[in-house]
């Protein structure tokens, strides 16, 4: 097909660029936020360029918080919430590509029932069933911890379903050779298995790492400690500040730190995630 | 070193489908024994139950002079090569054929001098660091026989080892799997559906059908004297002409007691273009069909006007009245002719109606 366009591939562009700006424009802002003293956002003025606060302000924000209350400084509270990511991406993959493991290379009887049980599950987040949650973590002591904040979010469907339609597609011959080669299935899982799922262990890691990160509801109830705050719920509590100024350079500050590591992680790991989303080959 | 003894061996699936149904096979140690015959007739679960992936139902593998039924696959001193290699694809080759070594506890010297060894015997040196998918599929079949190799077994197991290779490579990798199973002298068990594959390769030929083995013996002497339609129409290509002894140009030309067997087969390379009946042989009258040239012959596919009877229905075989003659290359017959084509009677196989009966004229 041959087109013949006037503009060439202008009107895509303006469109994209037009969406790269209502994305990136809040970013943008919230960066230039955080290098201006705190009074001039407070006197209502929203300047477009970049202030003469930068270092201070971050400076100020990762070691001490907000300057009046006595609020965590926000360098605890990226340690908390990194704590908690990366236990709960780490956990995820570990149970799920273990019960994966389970359901597609072994017979047992009620296989297809432990899979679907597992499965449903999908309609049973932390907000559908957080009381006995709730209940359960405080009853086994867990309150105010990372294994509470970790531990009740790490059973995932969702990842034992992504590992259990990989594992699906490993010919059943390379099981067979690894029994011939003297194998068992422990050997085998560490051996084949685990290597061959490098590409989709780390795409779900990006994934889960996200989720992790931006849990709110689920801290919110588990920890009362300031020191384990999550940054998430640490931006909420700077912004919400009573008889007083909010603080917006910190709190922009902080929203743009929170931003950081999963940024890091998609970078760091995209590659893999590009190839763990779309590779076939075996 | 090893014979494999199979004894009744049955295989039968919870739904009640009886895979194997009773075979006997002896392969004597050093010999290659071929299993062939058409896709789903169970040859390719005998292997893996000689291979212990699949379980054992009735019956008696014996390898060795061991009973293998309840032994694991890794302890039965077999190695198996798999049709779609089944190599791990995270692995270098050196690796790859290693592996196996490693599990056992093999030495790392030994086992370096194991894979290298094997590598020389296969000319896969320089490719000892390469991953499987850096490879071609020659390249990959090759790594997949070295790493049954470095093990030393007792028996090979080959699960149709070529089919994935384009036609050349099948028959250059044929020949050197033929040559290496004589230099190693390890028994072997080969599965396989092409009948050309299993005449070159086997000391010893399993035809099987439906679970059952139809015909056992030396390639060349199934060839010559199949014992049923089955074996008669599976092995040879093209495949042998069969036709009811009861009609009406054959009747005669059999006589006596031939005529009451049944059914009569013919090969098309003992059919010859020629207006003379030899004496006691039979002599049919074709019109030519479809003509095709391969080079140094010529396949002639005739039908008989008189006849549509058909006879036993077996996969492979001809559509009823039509007749295959292989003539030399430069004969040059045109579609729409009318021939007569004959055998002398020593080349006329003769069975019972049923197809599962040889009778000697």
């Amino acid at each position: 097909m041959v087109e013949h366009r006037r503009f060439g591939n202008l009107l895509p562009h303006l469109v994209l660029i037009a969406g790269v700006i209502v994305v990136a424009f809040p970013v943008y802002l919230a960066i230039i936020a955080s290098t201006h003293d705190n009074s001039v956002i407070a006197n209502g003025q929203m300047p477009l360029y970049p202030g003469g606060h930068a270092l201070e302000t971050y400076w100020n924000t990762i070691m001490s918080g907000t300057g009046k209350t006595t609020r965590e400084p926000v360098g605890s509270m990226l340690l908390s919430s990194l704590i908690m990511a990366v236990g709960i991406a780490l956990g995820k993959i570990a149970i799920s590509i273990i019960s994966a493991y389970a359901i597609v290379f072994f017979n047992f009887p009620f296989r297809m029932a432990t899979f679907w049980t597992i499965f449903i599950t999908l309609m049973l987040p932390v907000e559908v069933r957080i009381f006995p949650t709730y209940k359960i973590t405080s009853d086994l002591h867990m309150l105010d911890s990372y294994s509470g904040l970790i531990l009740p979010l790490i059973a995932s469907a969702t990842a034992t379903l992504l590992f259990r339609q990989f594992f699906m597609t490993v010919p059943k011959e390379l099981v067979e050779a690894s029994k011939m080669d003297g194998a068992g299935p422990i050997r085998f899982f560490f051996d084949t298995l685990l290597p061959l799922s490098v590409t989709n262990i780390a795409a779900l890691f990006v994934i889960l790492f996200i989720y992790g990160w931006n849990q709110y509801l689920w801290p919110l109830l588990i920890t009362t400690r300031d020191d384990m705050q999550t940054i998430v719920i640490g931006i909420k509590k700077i912004i919400d500040v009573k008889d007083a100024l909010t603080e917006w350079s910190v709190a922009m500050a902080t929203a743009v730190l929170a931003m950081l590591p999963p940024v890091a992680v998609v970078v760091l790991l995209q590659r893999l995630f590009v190839k763990g989303l779309i590779e076939t080959e075996k | 070193m090893a014979n494999v003894t199979l004894r009744n061996v049955r295989k039968a699936y919870p739904n009640g489908f009886e895979a194997i149904k009773g075979v006997d096979v002896d392969v004597a140690d050093g010999q290659f024994c071929v299993l062939v015959g058409p896709s789903g007739c169970g040859k390719s679960t005998l292997l893996r139950m000689v291979a212990g992936l699949e379980t054992i139902t009735s019956g008696e593998i014996n390898i060795g002079g061991r009973v293998v039924n309840q032994v694991e696959p890794a302890d039965r001193d077999i190695a198996m090569v798999f049709q779609n290699y089944a190599l791990y694809p995270h692995m270098s080759v050196f690796n790859n054929m290693a592996y196996g070594l490693r599990n056992r506890g093999m030495k790392e010297a030994e086992i370096k001098t194991r894979v290298e060894e094997a590598a020389r015997i296969l000319e896969l040196g320089t490719m000892l660091t390469r991953k499987p998918g850096q490879l071609s599929g020659g390249q990959r079949q090759r790594v997949a026989m070295g790493r049954a190799i470095v093990r030393q077994p007792k028996v090979f197991l080959f699960d149709e080892p070529l089919s994935n290779l384009d036609a050349k490579l099948r028959i250059s990798m044929r020949v050197e799997i033929r040559k290496l199973q004589r230099r190693l002298n390890v028994t072997s068990i080969y599965v396989t559906h092409d009948q050309l594959e299993a005449m070159t390769l086997a000391d010893i030929l399993v035809v099987m059908n439906g679970g059952q083995v139809e015909q056992v013996g030396n390639p060349l002497a199934i060839y010559e004297k199949p014992a049923t339609t089955f074996v008669a129409s599976f092995i040879g290509a093209p495949p042998m002409n069969l036709m009811s002894t009861r009609q009406d140009e054959i009747k005669p030309q059999l006589g006596g007691s031939a005529v009451e067997a049944g059914i009569l087969g013919i090969r098309p390379e003992d059919l010859a273009i020629t207006d003379q009946t030899p004496s006691g042989g039979v002599a049919l009258s074709l019109t030519i069909d479809a003509i095709e040239r391969v080079g140094a012959e010529t396949f002639v596919y005739g039908s008989r006007a008189q006849d549509q009877q058909g006879v036993a229905t077996n996969p492979g075989e001809l559509p009823p009245g039509e007749v295959i003659v292989r003539i030399p290359g430069t004969e040059a017959p045109a579609i729409g002719q009318k021939i007569r084509v004959a055998a002398v009677r020593n080349k006329l196989h003769l069975f019972s109606g049923d197809g599962r009966k040889r009778i000697e004229i």
